[in-house]
């Protein structure tokens, strides 16, 4: 039953046994206090994580709502993989918390972890599929390990999945086989194989062909809302990414610095992100790297003697 | 000088943390081994792939060993007129010490590089990072059938190449050499206990085996995720096995024999 249909089911209790009707700012409020308790599938509280010397978390604040695809953004380096790895419990944060489904995922045993993960789908960045297995093997791992179901099932449920992606024609063959895209595709079936009820996708477009590209876009927006999931993808490929987000946090110096739809940031006030958002060359990230002395001063100076490391 | 005690103190703290961390490691993967019982598909894999995969390294090399030896001994015992006890020489050698030692040497080269580089490779491919997030523990499904494997694997491939090594001494010294059948067989057995020679030798191929897979399963767990991390997993796997077998050799030879 979803949070919607529980406050309309309540108001027409309370409708009925006390025979008054609830006036419209009360039923707002109570609307309100159930999507904010009860539509977020991810909550993060001052998230604050190092790796080394470098800090890149600095207390991120970030709610992700079920139901949609939500795209956390921001360049190379930013912890946007990290932060999908502290989500998963694969990493613990140093500070602050993280709840998924309402567990504090930090908090959990090992088994409770599991368990949660179970409901969660990861599709990384190079596919990760088992090498000495087939794609149709890939696709049943998580079956066979989880469930006890008859091998004449799991074949039909691993049929369906690769149906879904459109390999299905593909399931004899060998990840080696796979093309980058098919490769995806085929752990994207594997990563709903359970039925999850979010799935994160780490820069699923990086280096795909147009055709592969519009495919995986297409994909992730259609298994989403077909599948009722929730969807976390991080990338910076903002046009993609873009054209299926419903929101996009936008993550910047080990904060997210801005959150909204893909229009809303398009046409943000923040020159930073107005630069990321349009791959502007020039902007607050200058063009370029900051050097200890000025060109000319540089082409002055007297070379330092140097060996090359061949 | 003060830091050069530094960098010598933090080099042992470092391969302290690292000897902690495989120790950790062996009791996880330990931990995994009672639910193999339920999969034993899993073991006979491994089995497969650790010891059948090595027989030919092993027969060959077991062969020419054994070839070898028996060449040597021969025509250092024709010096004294003791050519016939070459069985003896022979047997008490390869199963006290040829035998495990070499085994291990070359099981370490064989079969632990390739389970250094399969799970250096399936860590840098995030194949088990995929299965944690498949919550399937890899410690139970990836390490442990394969340290179980190697455990078992090792002391048999020891008693098949102490088998052709005897075997091959034979051809040569009764076969080519013209050392009698009888005195050949003979010997050996009233000179070879089963106890004291050939029991020991067992322990030794069960402790090399056992100190064998756990270097190569760990060096490949912990080997940094990149292709260089892997090719030094791979070199640290045979380079430290050589040395673990050879050294935990004399210590064993020590207390067995000594």
């Amino acid at each position: 039953m979803t949070d919607r249909s529980v406050i309309d089911s309540a108001q027409v209790l309370l409708d009925t046994r006390c025979r008054c009707k609830l006036n419209a700012p009360w039923t707002q409020f109570m609307a309100d206090t159930f999507a904010d308790a009860g539509d977020h599938l991810v909550d993060i509280r001052d998230l604050h994580f190092s790796r080394g010397e470098r800090l890149l978390f600095d207390g991120v604040e970030l709610s992700i709502r079920r139901g949609e695809v939500t795209a956390i953004m921001g360049p190379s380096g930013t912890g946007k993989t990290t932060l999908l790895k502290l989500i998963g419990g694969q990493l613990q944060p140093d500070r602050g918390t993280i709840h998924v489904e309402g567990q504090h995922v930090a908090g959990l045993s090992t088994r409770g972890l599991y368990k949660l993960r179970r409901r969660m789908g990861m599709l990384f960045q190079s596919g990760a599929l088992f090498t000495d297995l087939s794609v149709f093997d890939n696709v049943a791992f998580p079956l066979r390990e989880h469930t006890d179901l008859p091998e004449p099932l799991i074949r039909d449920l691993v049929l369906l999945k690769l149906q879904a992606v459109g390999l299905r024609g593909a399931r004899d063959l060998m990840p080696a086989q796979l093309s980058g895209g098919m490769a995806r595709r085929v752990a994207l079936a594997r990563a709903i194989a359970l039925d999850p009820t979010m799935v994160m996708y780490d820069e699923p477009f990086t280096g795909q062909d147009p055709i592969s590209m519009g495919v995986l876009v297409d994909l992730i927006r259609r298994l989403n809302d077909a599948l009722g999931l929730s969807s976390i993808i991080v990338s910076h490929d903002v046009a993609e990414t873009a054209r299926i987000a419903d929101r996009i946090h936008v993550l910047h110096g080990g904060r997210i610095v801005e959150s909204g739809t893909p229009g809303a940031l398009y046409e943000s006030q923040s020159e930073w992100v107005r630069q990321f958002m349009h791959g502007l060359p020039d902007g607050p990230v200058p063009f370029h790297y900051p050097a200890a002395l000025g060109f000319d001063e540089d082409l002055m100076s007297q070379p330092r003697s140097s060996r090359g490391a061949w | 000088m003060v830091n050069g005690f530094q960098r010598l103190g933090a080099r042992a703290l470092a391969i302290a943390e690292r000897f902690g961390r495989a120790f950790l490691f062996l009791l996880r993967a330990l931990a995994g081994m009672p639910a193999l019982v339920l999969r034993p598909g899993l073991v006979v894999q491994q089995l497969y792939s650790v010891g059948v995969l090595s027989l030919v390294i092993i027969v060959v090399s077991g062969v020419f060993v054994g070839m070898v030896l028996g060449l040597q001994g021969y025509t250092t015992l024709l010096n004294f007129g003791a050519e016939q006890s070459l069985g003896v020489l022979v047997a008490l050698s390869i199963v006290r010490e040829l035998g495990p030692v070499v085994t291990a040497l070359l099981f370490a080269g064989r079969a632990g590089s390739a389970l250094a580089a399969e799970i250096g490779l399936m860590k840098s491919t995030e194949q088990l990072s995929g299965m944690e997030m498949m919550a399937v523990d890899p410690m139970n499904r990836v390490i442990a059938p394969r340290l179980l494997a190697g455990f078992l694997a090792m002391p048999l491939l020891a008693a098949i190449f102490s088998f052709l090594a005897i075997l091959g001494s034979y051809v040569i010294g009764v076969g080519l050499l013209g050392v009698d059948a009888g005195a050949f067989w003979g010997q050996m057995q009233d000179a070879v206990e089963f106890r004291e020679d050939i029991l020991n030798g067992v322990i030794k191929s069960v402790v090399f085996g056992f100190v064998a897979s756990w270097i190569a399963v760990f060096e490949g767990y912990d080997a940094e995720p990149t292709s260089e991390g892997v090719s030094r997993a791979t070199t640290r796997t045979v380079v430290y096995t050589a040395l673990a077998v050879l050294g935990l050799d004399f210590v064993l030879t020590a207390v067995m024999f000594g």
